[in-house]
């Protein structure tokens, strides 16, 4: 969790504090919410949740504009909700419902949204980063300046295409950000066991990619290494890597018991280096917010999540209909 | 109000489970988070936690309780201010999913509707002009590439080395280095971002030297393209085309001699074409590269040098996913495709020598198939022979026969016979290499076989 650079906390504003502390906490509640529902059994499969890594995918959305392109691995959820995707239809496709993003036909690792320059929700490890590069790839084709965030976890970042990836990326200067979510656990086996170096950002040295490690558990931190990577990559100065330290509070999927770790583990940073916590106590101490007015979101929050969980179950499962659609698009 | 808290599901598999230990007592404050009692699953043993905040009012179910069903109250949460006298208000909760509905009965996907077959694409009386298959390949991408600015070309050599199998020159100086791009060697990689070009809206054509190569990126092929579409519910699509050689070539043994038109053709999402003529080479990759979807293109090195008649069109499409009947004949059906059709062609003349008449037909597409075409032909000719260099198991012919029984039975009268390669990795030596190919020879014997003759 070390950072490498302290946050940069002069001249942000109220509105922008409040701002990612309603994010982060809608991408919370709306987890928690998910993994109710999970243990009602109206999300069934695979479902990995995004709690305690809030503050990446919220810090860097917030560098993002109009056109730029995400994509990520099956740990998707906050992705999507921060991309700005409605928690109602991302709901109902968590629960396979006909008013899923998916029509109920991807469910939690495979969500789309072409609306907001969502790729997915990709559940093979690793295959999002060439895909995200594929984006940029596009964007340079077409000569515009917008760049992808191609997110991936520690464990993505030993596989080999994320290097060849890296290759093409830095030969052919594709504006990308490489988001590494390194939340130090690959599903059970942790960093020091899986991967020769303790910093994975320096890897993209070997590529000529720059790229740091970046507190991810401090939105602030996120969003200023966030600003610096986007405007390189804008700027037609290929790609770049940042490697967000962060942490999952959860196991890697909900039927995971997390025992290779301890409770107390997972306890110390909740107490001392949780997203959301950070964030409120910038707001009370720096007397932006008021207790009250925290309280106050915090039910916005909550009816919000539990809208989307009843929009979910009272969705109706897909027509059997769809079984047979959307395998090929027609030929015009 | 108050809400229970229920018995939930760990793992996709879990009905019930043993309550066994709770960690927390009637009366204790929890938030969201804390950890509320370990449960033991099929699997493991599992930390559960709180996701409202409140005040434990009862706990309705004893540490140690094996069995306890999924979905069912164990305890009772309480909002600040009430107390446990509220804890009957608790409703219970509607989570129960729809019954599955049954399935309707469809063998294959959608892919297009296969119309009647029209036998030539091409008016009457229309110019034709020689070339070979790799001239034809070159012209429809290029054709292609000049009408529409997102097509472009991606692959190992193709643009400074003019292509490993010279199908790309020229194509560098027409179109520049942004749109005909030399990669590195890394097929994973290029295939993956070439995918995700086509997902952004960009036409890409990835050229593999050969489909042995693909094996490196069948991921993006299979899971990253193919599915996309479906998993997007129909949002998101991928139109993009895999080209190269495939299947043997000669002497270059089993790691460069691999037939894959069976693993792509049994892939819903993916069309898969394997021409034969240059015309059709030429007709079908310009239909392709204009297809929404992803299709695999399944070239042969063999045929590249080879010469036929193409129409001299200034627009000349072939559509994909419909048979071309070669030749007519009334005592047998021959069904090939890609360079199996010059084994069919030949045994063909060789058996009209014999007095046998065989209607050759060329599937050019394997996905969709023209089932409509063989079945056709079957029902008039009631004898079938396949032919393909691809190994024997699980291979088109099986498909095809099995097709073939199950909807034209009572019309067969021999069983079908399937002509493949043989069922080893390709041998270097010339002579067995020759052995392990599929020969007319054998096709000859087989429609002799099946013709009882």
């Amino acid at each position: 969790m070390a950072a490498k650079k302290p946050a940069a906390k002069p001249n942000i504003s109220k509105e922008e504090l409040l701002d990612h502390y309603r994010e982060m906490l809608l991408i919370r509640r709306f987890e928690e919410k998910a993994g109710q529902l999970y243990g009602m059994g109206v999300i069934g499969g695979f479902c990995h949740l995004y709690i305690g890594q809030e503050a990446v995918v919220v810090g860097l959305e917030a560098t993002a504009k109009d056109g730029d392109q995400r994509i990520t691995s099956y740990r998707d959820h906050g992705h999507m909700l921060a991309s700005g995707m409605d928690p109602k239809g991302v709901m109902a496709e968590l629960a396979g419902r006909k008013d899923g993003y998916s029509k109920g036909k991807g469910g939690s690792m495979h969500m789309f949204s072409a609306e907001k320059n969502f790729y997915g929700g990709h559940g093979i490890v690793g295959a999002q980063v060439p895909l995200g590069a594929g984006l940029g790839f596009a964007n340079r084709y077409r000569g515009n300046d917008n760049v992808s965030f191609a997110y991936f976890g520690d464990g993505a970042a030993n596989q080999g295409q994320v290097y060849e990836t890296f290759n093409m990326a830095s030969l052919w200067k594709l504006p990308v950000v490489f988001v590494i979510e390194n939340n130090q656990y690959a599903m059970g086996t942790a960093m020091k066991r899986s991967t020769s170096t303790p910093d994975i950002y320096t890897r993209g040295q070997a590529f000529g990619i720059p790229g740091e490690a970046v507190d991810g558990m401090d939105v602030l931190a996120v969003k200023a290494a966030g600003e610096k990577a986007v405007a390189h990559a804008r700027a037609g100065n290929g790609p770049y890597i940042l490697e967000m330290k962060t942490y999952r509070y959860r196991g890697h999927s909900m039927s995971d018991p997390a025992k290779y770790r301890s409770r107390e583990e997972v306890q110390k940073v909740r107490q001392e280096k949780d997203p959301i916590d950070h964030v409120r106590d910038l707001l009370v101490g720096g007397k932006h917010a008021t207790e009250d007015e925290l309280k106050t979101i915090d039910k916005e929050i909550k009816a919000v999540v539990n809208e989307s969980a009843k929009f979910a179950q009272d969705s109706p499962e897909p027509d059997i209909s769809e079984l047979w659609t959307d395998i090929y698009a027609e030929v015009s | 109000m108050a809400t229970n808290i229920l018995m939930p599901a760990l793992s996709p598999t879990m009905e019930e489970g043993t309550l066994a230990k709770w960690l927390v007592k009637e009366g204790d404050t929890v938030a969201s988070g804390d950890i509320l009692a370990e449960i033991e699953t099929d699997k493991a043993t599992m930390e559960f936690e709180a996701v409202d905040d409140g005040v434990i009012g009862k706990l309705l179910v004893a540490e140690g309780t094996e069995g306890v069903k999924v979905n069912t109250a164990i305890a009772v949460l309480l909002e600040d201010g009430e107390d446990a006298s509220d804890t009957k208000a608790a409703p219970e909760p509607q989570a129960k999913a729809a019954e599955p509905a049954a399935t309707p009965v469809q063998e294959t996907a959608p892919a297009t509707a296969t119309p009647r077959p029209a036998m030539e694409e091409v008016p009457a009386g229309t110019k034709m002009k020689t070339m070979t298959v790799r001239e034809a390949l070159r012209e429809a991408m290029s054709e292609e590439m000049r009408a529409n600015e997102d097509v472009y070309l991606m692959g190992e050599e193709v643009a400074e080395y003019q292509g490993a199998y010279k199908i790309s020159q020229g194509m560098l100086d027409e179109f520049g280095p942004k749109r005909v791009i030399d990669t590195p060697i890394t097929e994973n990689g290029f295939t993956g971002i070439a995918v995700g070009s086509a997902f952004a809206g960009l036409r890409p054509i990835v050229e593999f030297m050969t489909f042995n190569f693909a094996m490196q990126a069948i991921d993006h092929i299979v899971n990253s393209a193919a599915k996309t579409l479906y998993m997007s519910g129909g949002q998101m699509g991928c139109p993009i085309v895999f080209r190269g050689a495939n299947g043997a070539a000669a002497r270059v043994g089993a790691q460069h001699s691999h037939d894959y038109a069976t693993w792509y053709a049994q892939v819903p999402g993916l069309k898969v074409v394997m021409p034969y003529s240059a015309a059709d080479a030429k007709g079908l990759l310009k239909s392709a590269i204009r297809d929404p979807n992803p299709v695999v293109f399944l070239e042969n090195e063999i045929l590249y040098g080879r010469s036929f008649e193409v129409p001299d069109l200034d627009d000349f499409t072939v559509p994909l996913g419909r048979a071309r009947i070669w030749r007519q004949g009334s005592d047998v059906s021959i069904v090939s495709f890609g360079i199996g059709m010059q084994y069919a062609l030949e045994a063909a003349e060789i058996l009209a020598k014999d007095g046998i008449e065989a209607e050759v037909i060329d599937l050019r597409s394997i996905r969709p198939i023209d089932y409509e075409t063989v079945l056709e032909s079957v029902r008039k000719t009631n004898r079938c022979v396949t032919v393909e260099e691809g190994f024997p198991v699980c291979s088109i012919g099986n498909h095809l026969s099995a097709t073939i029984m199950m909807q034209a039975f009572d019309y067969l009268d021999a069983p079908v016979i399937n002509c493949t390669g043989k069922d080893v990795p390709m041998p270097y030596a010339a002579n067995l290499e020759k052995l392990a190919l599929v020969t007319t020879q054998e096709v000859v014997d087989a429609v002799k076989s099946v013709t009882y003759r």
